[in-house]
């Protein structure tokens, strides 16, 4: 359970000359839960897009097992992605494909299986996140959150080792969010997949998460990681535990804040 | 990370009335799987089994494959009323079964792609006119509306916008404008040439070039530029602005987007329109010049002299008033088609498709249409 399965060395991001974040060093383990939180703004989404490939460090690098991201050409580094599966913020579905084109879509490309195979595989992704029978349905005939289901079958189509996730609740209702947390764990424990979760919802944070790190915006680098519930009880920096009690205020006793935190937990 | 694949094995033991399936080896997506077929034979229409059990000792390392096979087992089975006993299965298959059936298939959710008939299609096509030809019908009413607020000094829009969209199809669009404009006049020199030099007429080259020019190519092709440059551009901003949910806001902050983003974009094009005209005249001139001066042994004055004396300010005046007819076409085409767009990310490509077709059918029609009338007037 505790081989590292993405390790983050030495990384700085920019946008031209204006940093992101400096100096992040984190190892996720394979089979975990893992979440990068911080508050908007602080660059968790552009840590994302840096672990799967779409933007490169100014200095650092990201490894897949023992295996560069960063060093590695072109080809390898798209085996590398191979391995992994994206959903993105509002499920990047192609919206002038159905649905079970779009799940197809990585199966048709990666694999040489037949056509009506792969219209098995499709269903099966679709079911697996609740959508079975809405293979013939275009993402523009969907709710919010069956866009973001049906992005998931998307991302899963390959079978991937590692799944991202970027704000998986955003924009869902408690229960549907609920839901989608306990889809994350069972998917989880039954496919063996890692899990990488970037958000700021508490509610997701403290039910599925078991291992986090905090970036923080104005000292531009990671100020704490561990298991998210620890952090709440163990952390001393106030920032951190801001975020974790929902910003309770500031002029309140440290104790205090404990116990609104306990009372999350 | 080369692991050496095994061989999928899939056989049945029948052990009336359990009917066991034995599955074995590495079930991959890319690996060779047995045909379940052979074994929904051997299950047959399923009268003399009561339980489908599993025996997976053997079973090395799998993925969704091997769940799309058992999903298929599975449901035969239940289908000849033949309970199925998950619990042989391994943990992690057992968890991803009963998340497939967690949540059942909605009665009535399914359907089918249908292909259309080609009639209907001809039908569909033909309400889909009709509805086209309402939406440009209350699209012009309103722009109508909203021009004559402006005249009234009642429109609510930015100033600013206005200039932009000047500054953004007027100079912006020089560059292009001039490029064209050169080679076509060039082209209608080598053309006209052709024929004239027989009679050794190269000097009527400048009359030729003059009068198609200003009468007719000069504005038909700055409007086909900037149907293909602003009129697309024109569809993919309101389009996108609409996927986006901005329009709506103007809408709630009581902003009527007719009057804040149509009227300065069409007010713009016919602005610029006759003005590019003008200059693209000015260029096609210089193209034949060119060729005439340089290949025919015309001088340069001689060629200028034919020029001015061809070209009458009716000329001039007729393509730089179509023109600004062009101009409005194609704001109307592209801020309509904008407008109308729908609500996804594919909508917007469609939008500035049809606002550049649109475009160029108007103008063509119109162009016709405005020949025709001046050749009868005796313009």
């Amino acid at each position: 359970m505790s081989s590292p399965c993405l390790s983050i060395k030495n990384m700085t991001m920019a946008y031209g000359d204006f940093i992101i974040q400096r100096d992040l060093d984190f190892t996720i383990n394979c089979g975990d839960i893992f979440v990068i939180m911080g508050a908007s703004g602080c660059g968790k989404s552009t840590l994302l897009m840096h672990l799967i490939g779409l933007h490169r460090p100014i200095s650092g690098d990201v490894f897949y097992g023992n295996e560069s991201l960063w060093q590695a050409d072109y080809k390898t580094r798209q085996r590398l992605l191979r391995r992994t599966g994206v959903l993105f913020q509002s499920g990047a579905l192609l919206s002038s494909m159905t649905l079970a084109e779009n799940v197809a879509l990585p199966l048709t490309e990666h694999t040489r299986l037949g056509a009506q195979r792969i219209r098995q595989l499709v269903s099966y992704k679709l079911a697996l996140v609740g959508l079975a029978g809405f293979e013939d349905y275009y993402p523009a005939e969907l709710s919010g959150g069956m866009q973001k289901r049906a992005g998931l079958a998307r991302a899963m189509a390959l079978d991937p080792e590692i799944l991202f996730f970027d704000e998986p609740s955003a924009g869902l209702d408690p229960v549907s969010a609920k839901l989608l947390d306990d889809l994350i764990r069972s998917l989880r424990d039954h496919l063996g997949a890692t899990i990488v979760i970037v958000t700021h919802e508490l509610a997701s944070i403290f039910a599925i998460g078991t291992y986090s790190v905090f970036l923080d915006m104005d000292s531009k680098t990671m100020i704490a990681s561990g298991p998210p519930k620890q952090l709440l009880a163990e952390s001393r920096d106030p920032k951190v535990l801001r975020f974790l009690t929902r910003g309770a205020s500031e002029n309140s006793s440290f104790s205090a804040i404990k116990h609104q935190g306990d009372e999350l937990l | 990370m080369a692991v050496d694949n095994k061989l999928s094995n899939m056989t049945v033991n029948c052990k009336a009335p359990l009917f066991e399936v034995v599955i074995a080896g590495d079930w991959l997506m890319e690996s060779q799987i047995p045909d379940l077929e052979l074994v929904l034979a051997q299950l047959g229409d399923g009268s003399q089994f009561k339980q489908l059990v599993f025996s997976t000792e053997a079973l090395g390392r799998w993925d969704s494959l091997l769940m799309t096979e058992l999903i298929r087992l599975i449901a035969y089975s239940e289908e000849k009323d033949i309970s199925v006993d998950t619990k042989t299965l391994p943990s992690g298959i057992q968890g991803l079964l009963a998340l497939v059936s967690a949540v059942p298939e909605r009665a009535g959710v399914r359907r089918q792609l249908i292909q259309i008939p080609w009639l209907e299609m001809i039908g569909n096509s033909g309400l889909h006119l009709q509805n086209d030809i309402n939406a440009l019908i209350i699209f012009i009413g309103n722009l109508t509306l909203s021009v004559a607020a402006f005249f009234r000094g009642k429109a609510h829009f930015r100033w600013l916008d206005l200039w932009r969209n000047i500054q953004d199809c007027g100079p912006s669009a020089l560059p292009i404008i001039t490029l064209i404009s050169l080679l076509v006049g060039l082209i209608l020199a080598f053309v006209g040439s052709v024929q004239l030099s027989l009679f050794g007429a190269q000097l009527y080259i400048a009359d030729l070039v003059g009068l198609g020019m200003s009468r007719e190519m000069g504005g038909l092709m700055t409007a086909v530029i900037m149907s293909g440059r602003t009129g697309a551009a024109y569809a993919a901003q309101l389009g996108t602005m609409q996927v986006n949910n901005e329009i709506d806001a103007l809408e709630t902050m009581g902003f009527d987007p007719m009057e804040f983003l149509v009227l300065p974009r069409v007010l713009a094009l016919i602005f610029v329109m006759p003005l590019l005209c003008l200059y693209a005249d000015l260029m096609g001139i210089i193209g034949g010049a060119l060729v005439t001066v340089n290949f025919f042994e015309v001088s340069l004055v001689e060629y200028l002299h034919r020029t001015v004396n061809s070209i009458h300010m009716l000329d001039l005046s007729v393509g730089v008033f179509k023109c600004a007819v062009f101009g409005v076409l194609i704001a109307l085409s592209g801020c309509m088609r904008g407008m109308q767009c729908g609500r996804s990310a594919s909508d917007v490509g469609d939008a500035t498709t049809s606002a550049v077709v649109t475009g160029i059918v108007f103008i063509v029609i119109a162009d016709s249409l405005m020949t025709i009338i001046c050749n009868r007037l005796g313009i």
